[in-house]
């Protein structure tokens, strides 16, 4: 890799209730670009997302051995703060899930829980975030009517926007296309382009061609192992590996 | 025209009609109180039942004013006690306990939603009681038999808690992990969570619980009736005693027949009950919908 890494997993296994989720994974994720995780339904894509930002903790029955690093701090251990943790990273769930309050008070959401409490401050970045994620101009009279009379698409850039407020390293995409319009999924994947100056993007996805648009780097899964990890051109065009030419041709799903 | 269609028609139509009926008991119930308590009516304005406070059946003097109080009296205190404990027991066992301990919890609550009203009173007798005579009241008044507005609520609270805690614990079951990923993952604690988020989306669904359960305490009657001393007074003070609407029924069911008027007077209670909890529906049925439109939508 030319980039050093953000994210360093080393020897992460994961059980839940008893099935072996993801298997001695090691990866190293780029620093300020666009990671896909593909891989065919129920090989552990979305399960390695959120042991990046330790959205397991409150499943029942998980254990997770190994460690994350994320720059230089181990986030399973033992003294690790959470919140802390999580702060650093910005998730884009499969839908849209705006907070029931308004438009202005989702994104000013995180802001507020980590402090800040003056309007002026809050405005300024309310404002940033939203012309970040092109909001500003669809939202700007009614910042005070409820996200969730937002369509589908602008909710899902709000919460992308939410997430951006608490100053993260990091964006998680859980699928976070796979709800929306053909519009408005390419103004999303439009913003991780632009975003991945400033950010560490790591998406999941099972759209192969989404993957291809977006991505430098890619990581197929499959069965809770890593099989092959590399730049996008080469890992679908060149796989190396048996299981990658097949699920890259549409032969396993 | 085809069997099998004239079936389908026939099972539509039954279940309409048997739906039709079983509403129409709300009108009909309604229109037999009236007519039973017409009588009173004569002689009495509507103003002056509900506004004046002496109640001497056998002087033909009616003021219902007494045991509309005792009723709020005891309902308020109820569901003041009763709504904050279950909100936080609703929420340690949906959002906090492990699967074992909810497991073993919410069985044991319903199991105190099946006892019997009349053990409920006994307990109130020999337990709150006590404790409201001897150690609470003195702290504020000089003398307190005991049996008071705030023995009834509080036993009505312990009644009506099982169902609370389930209805809630069931709308807060419903919240998706998803909203609450969301707010974890901009580094919020799981408190912070439930309290701005969780709470919020609930809250509509834990309002319509409230609602239920008052409506259920409103009409309890032998449990209420048992600890809650039945003086036709006003109360004034958590420490006075009351005398709620049902209690007022039950108590005095048996001789109604001897008095002129005293039948009708006891119909009329009946239907100042129905009514008050008609219009308790109706407007937090109001209410409700204004917040699910705000919150929501």
């Amino acid at each position: 890799m030319t980039q050093h890494p953000l994210i360093s997993v080393k020897d992460l296994n994961v059980h839940i209730d008893g099935h072996h989720i993801l298997k001695n994974i090691n990866i190293s994720i780029p620093d300020k670009s666009v990671t896909s995780i593909i891989g065919p339904s129920g090989c552990g894509k979305t399960t390695l997302l959120k042991t990046f930002n330790r959205l397991l903790d409150d499943t029942a029955n998980v254990t997770v051995s190994g460690s994350v690093l994320v720059g230089d701090e181990d986030i399973y251990a033992p003294h690790a703060e959470v919140t802390h943790i999580r702060k650093k990273m910005g998730l884009l769930s499969q839908r849209p899930y705006p907070l029931p309050m308004s438009i202005y008070d989702n994104v000013a959401y995180g802001p507020r829980i980590h402090g800040i409490r003056k309007k002026s401050e809050l405005d300024v970045i309310v404002e940033k975030q939203l012309k970040d994620t092109s909001l500003w101009n669809e939202v700007k009279d009614r910042l005070h009517t409820p996200a969730a009379k937002l369509s589908i698409g602008q909710q899902q850039r709000l919460c992308l926007a939410r997430g951006l407020a608490v100053k993260p390293e990091i964006i998680l995409g859980d699928e976070s296309t796979s709800a929306l319009d053909p519009i408005s999924t390419h103004k999303i994947e439009d913003l991780f382009v632009r975003l991945k100056e400033q950010y560490t993007i790591v998406l999941v996805t099972h759209i192969l061609r989404q993957a291809r648009r977006i991505s430098d780097y890619i990581i197929f899964v499959y069965m809770g192992e890593i099989i092959e990890f590399g730049p996008t051109e080469e890992v679908l065009l060149y796989p190396k590996e048996e299981l990658t030419k097949q699920y890259v041709k549409g032969f396993i799903s | 025209m085809n069997i099998r269609i004239i079936k389908d028609k026939i099972i539509a139509n039954a279940m309409l009609i048997l739906s039709v009926a079983s509403v129409s008991f709300v009108f009909l119930i309604g229109i037999g109180l009236y007519w039973r308590a017409a009588p009173l009516f004569e002689g009495h304005t509507l103003f002056s039942l509900f506004s004046t406070s002496e109640w001497a059946p056998s002087k033909g003097k009616f003021g219902f004013y007494p045991f509309i109080m005792g009723t709020l009296w005891v309902t308020l205190i109820a569901i003041a006690v009763a709504l904050p404990l279950c909100l936080l027991m609703a929420i340690y066992l949906t959002e906090y306990a492990k699967p074992g301990i909810r497991k073993v919890i919410l069985p044991l609550v319903n199991i105190l939603a099946g006892i019997p009203p009349v053990i409920y009173g006994v307990w109130g007798i020999f337990f709150v009681v006590p404790i409201v005579r001897e150690y609470l009241a003195p702290q504020f008044i000089e003398y307190s038999s005991g049996y008071t507005v705030l023995t009834g609520g509080v036993v009505l609270a312990v009644m009506t808690f099982p169902i609370l805690v389930s209805i809630v614990s069931e709308v807060l079951r419903t919240i998706p992990k998803e909203l609450k990923d969301a707010s974890l993952s901009l580094g919020a604690t799981k408190w912070e969570t439930i309290k701005k988020v969780v709470l919020k989306r609930a809250f509509p669904g834990i309002m319509a619980a409230a609602v239920l359960a008052v409506s259920r305490a409103f009409g309890e009657t032998i449990a209420v009736l048992m600890v809650c001393g039945n003086v036709p007074v006003a109360p004034t003070s958590v420490f006075d005693a009351g005398y709620p609407l049902p209690a007022l029924i039950a108590n005095n069911f048996g001789e109604m027949m001897s008095i002129p008027l005293y039948d009708s007077a006891l119909m009329f209670a009946a239907l100042l009950l129905f009514f008050i909890i008609f219009l308790f529906n109706l407007v937090s049925r109001i209410i409700l919908n204004r917040i699910e439109y705000k919150f929501i939508s």
